[in-house]
């Protein structure tokens, strides 16, 4: 009975936090923009959430393309089919380990950041100082860190499968001595422009926005306290993460028809 | 001052490489690049039986990349399938009775047709259909006539 | 319809007065912050709102700027009802106002220039050479002309406070509120402040309201003070009228006694029985 009632009110929070969330992205969007017309701010802070995690992503994605190389590998010779790797790396980055471990990779790089920098501005009434020389923050402070983000992750996405692409053609091709012609011809049949490339885009654009608004949100609503900020920037990677996992599925079933 | 121009400078760099990622994917990882949905003619060419063979998959001559195949129906009449491919119009010169083949690459490879020319002096344009086919090898098939010419050959 | 609120206003305020409260109500879950508290605070002038803390000193000032809504009561500033205004209304309102925090506020991020330029660039058009122009005049005015280039966390207490104060006016507004100036500093960055306050004041026009229960420097500064406890005012006067107030509670308060109306133990079971009854914390 009482694990009965804990559970109810578990699930009541959640529903109360979702709507919050909803009602702040709402806010986000009016602000929009106004918030475009300062577009130096934006592009500010693209570098700082965006610009500055290309290292981080470019690695990653050299090594996820030359694991799925090797294992591709692996697996595909006990077939004598290893002319398929190209269509399995490819295949692979575009369609979910792309927007996937991006958006994770940000969330943890970009979005503890967005977070925690948010709570602190509103620990030391940063964000309560520019309400009182009557500038809106959420349109100052929150809609240009979430445009940035949202704009951010796309872009990182298709730089992580690039990178990933060029990785998995490096272990496969160079070393192990797959046809570089089999290799991109069998890829260019199989991989197609929109249910491949443009399905990858749209799963990334999803992601960069559900990171970036649960990131500002998380900041913005922090309670202004060094535990409270803290507290925050986990929930922050915690609920991307889980978010990312639940609209990665619910994407790919939309997408590929197959529930 | 400065100190933001190299931060502005950075962000440009980093929203062209991105764009150029995408660039490079759509690209050299699709056949985009090689054949556009608007570019070349199609022809069309039925065989009994198609086998694995999926849309996208190449049109070949002489192992060289010339189109793909677009479209594969089924002709209710004749129950054949109807296979409809765009070549590239670079070869825009490829007699009219030529043959269409239902090919494999490698033994558990993908599925792709192959064109080998004939010698007609007219060539194969828009809405052209080719004449001669060879269906696909079906594994099945294949076995059961070895196996009856094994039986034939034994018994005699 | 505008003409006919603009009359309401006039009759409900007094143009000698910036700010009018009165039957002020506000209470947070079951404490009652303010009950029926009524407050007015002359144009031009130095007021100060004193009382020991967590009286709501500070909820004070953000019931007069908006950033708190009240239950109950009456609030206008620069004749405008407060409670009634909708965020626009009140953002054009809060251009007018200066507002002091306790830490400064600044934006950790920019610059001492950029802090001090940031209301400029975000409310007007102004070229750059202009823009460079007030935000060097009004940093000259707090004496902090050649920190300009320093970032926040490489200014003291009592710098960061003066630039914050320097971004405070920069807008020209006709009132500025202190939210405890005098906490934590040295005793020359608080002459430094004592005597900014004042200048200011003097200079610009000013109406300026000050939160504070650093008795001594108000009294240096202030034309009239109220002094507010149990959400109530409980005296009003120029410094020197409170000096020689006669309620026991005032006295305590003006000459900072240990124990006396406000007793020095915060209510408690009785001590003897708490260590020998038995009962634990």
């Amino acid at each position: 009975m009482r694990l009965l009632r804990e559970m109810y009110y578990i699930l009541l929070d959640f529903l109360q936090s979702m709507g919050a969330c909803w009602l702040f992205l709402l806010r986000i969007l009016r602000c929009i923009p106004g918030a475009l017309l300062r577009w130096r701010i934006i592009w500010q802070q693209i570098y700082s959430v965006g610009a500055m995690s290309l290292v981080l992503i470019m690695m990653s994605g050299l090594f996820v393309g030359m694991v799925l190389g090797l294992q591709g590998f692996n697996t595909l010779s006990k077939f004598a089919a290893t002319t398929a790797l190209g269509t399995l790396v490819a295949l692979s980055l575009l369609r979910e380990l792309g927007p996937v471990v991006t958006a994770l990779l940000f969330s943890g790089r970009a979005g503890t950041a967005l977070t925690s920098e948010i709570g602190l501005m509103r620990a030391t009434e940063q964000i309560a100082g520019m309400e009182m020389m009557a500038v809106d923050p959420i349109r100052r402070i929150v809609v240009p860190r979430f445009l940035a983000g949202a704009i951010s992750v796309p872009l990182l996405t298709m730089i992580f499968s690039a990178v990933g692409l060029l990785g998995g053609y490096l272990v496969g091709v160079s070393l192990m001595g797959v046809d570089p012609g089999a290799f991109w011809s069998q890829m260019r049949t199989n991989v197609d422009l929109w249910d491949d490339v443009i399905n990858g885009l749209i799963k990334s654009v999803v992601f960069g926005g559900a990171c970036s608004l649960l990131a500002v949100y998380e900041g913005y609503y922090s309670h202004p306290t060094a535990e409270g900020v803290s507290r925050a920037t986990t929930r922050t990677v915690v609920n991307s993460a889980l978010a990312v996992l639940v609209l990665d599925y619910l994407l790919t079933a939309l997408m590929f028809h197959g529930v | 001052m400065r100190q933001t121009r190299t931060i502005e400078i950075s962000t440009g760099f980093f929203i062209i490489l991105g764009f150029a990622a995408l660039f490079f994917l759509a690209t050299e990882t699709t056949n985009i690049g090689a054949y556009g949905d608007s570019g070349g003619y199609v022809v069309t060419a039925s065989f009994t039986n198609v086998g694995g063979l999926k849309v996208r998959a190449p049109v070949t001559m002489a192992g060289v990349d010339v189109g793909r195949v677009t479209a594969i129906r089924l002709n209710p009449q004749t129950f054949n399938a109807v296979v409809s491919m765009r070549i590239s119009n670079t070869y825009n010169e490829i007699p009219d009775d030529s043959t269409a083949s239902i090919l494999t690459s490698g033994l558990l490879g993908e599925q792709y047709i192959g064109l080998s020319a004939g010698g007609s002096e007219k060539f194969l344009k828009n809405d052209s259909k080719i004449q001669y086919t060879q269906s696909a090898l079906i594994l099945e098939n294949l076995i059961g006539q070895f196996l009856s010419s094994k039986a034939s050959s034994g018994s005699k | 319809m505008y003409g006919n609120q603009e009359s309401s206003h006039m009759t409900q305020t007094n143009n000698e007065n910036v700010v009018e409260i009165s039957g002020l109500k506000y209470r947070v879950g079951d404490k009652v912050i303010f009950d029926r508290l009524n407050i007015n605070i002359p144009r031009g002038k130095i007021t100060a709102i004193m009382g020991p803390s967590g009286t709501g000193k500070t909820t004070l000032l953000r019931i007069m700027t908006g950033q708190v809504l009240p239950d109950r009561g009456r609030v206008f500033v620069d004749g405008k009802n407060v409670r009634r205004l909708d965020t626009d209304e009140l953002y054009d309102l809060r251009k007018e106002m200066g507002f002091l925090f306790q830490n400064g506020a600044l934006f950790t991020d920019s610059s001492v220039y950029e802090n001090v330029a940031f209301p400029l660039r975000e409310h007007t058009r102004l070229p750059e050479t202009l823009i460079s122009h007030v935000v060097l005049m009004k940093l000259q005015a707090v004496g902090l002309r050649g920190a300009a280039g320093m970032m926040p966390a490489e200014l003291s207490g009592g710098m960061a406070r003066r630039v914050a104060l320097a971004r405070a006016i920069v807008m020209d507004p006709k009132i500025i509120f202190y939210d405890e100036p005098f906490v934590g500093l040295d005793p020359i960055s608080m002459g430094v402040i004592v005597r900014l306050i004042r200048e200011l004041n003097d200079s610009l026009g000013l109406t300026s309201i000050i939160v504070s229960h650093d008795v001594d420097e108000v009294n240096s500064v202030s034309d009239q003070s109220y002094l507010i406890s149990n959400g109530k005012v409980v005296a009003y006067g120029t410094p020197e009228q409170l000096e020689h107030n006669k309620s026991a509670w005032v006295r305590q308060f003006m000459k900072g006694l240990a124990d006396g109306p406000v007793p020095f133990h915060y209510p408690a079971p009785d001590y003897a029985e708490q260590l020998f009854g038995g009962e634990r914390f």
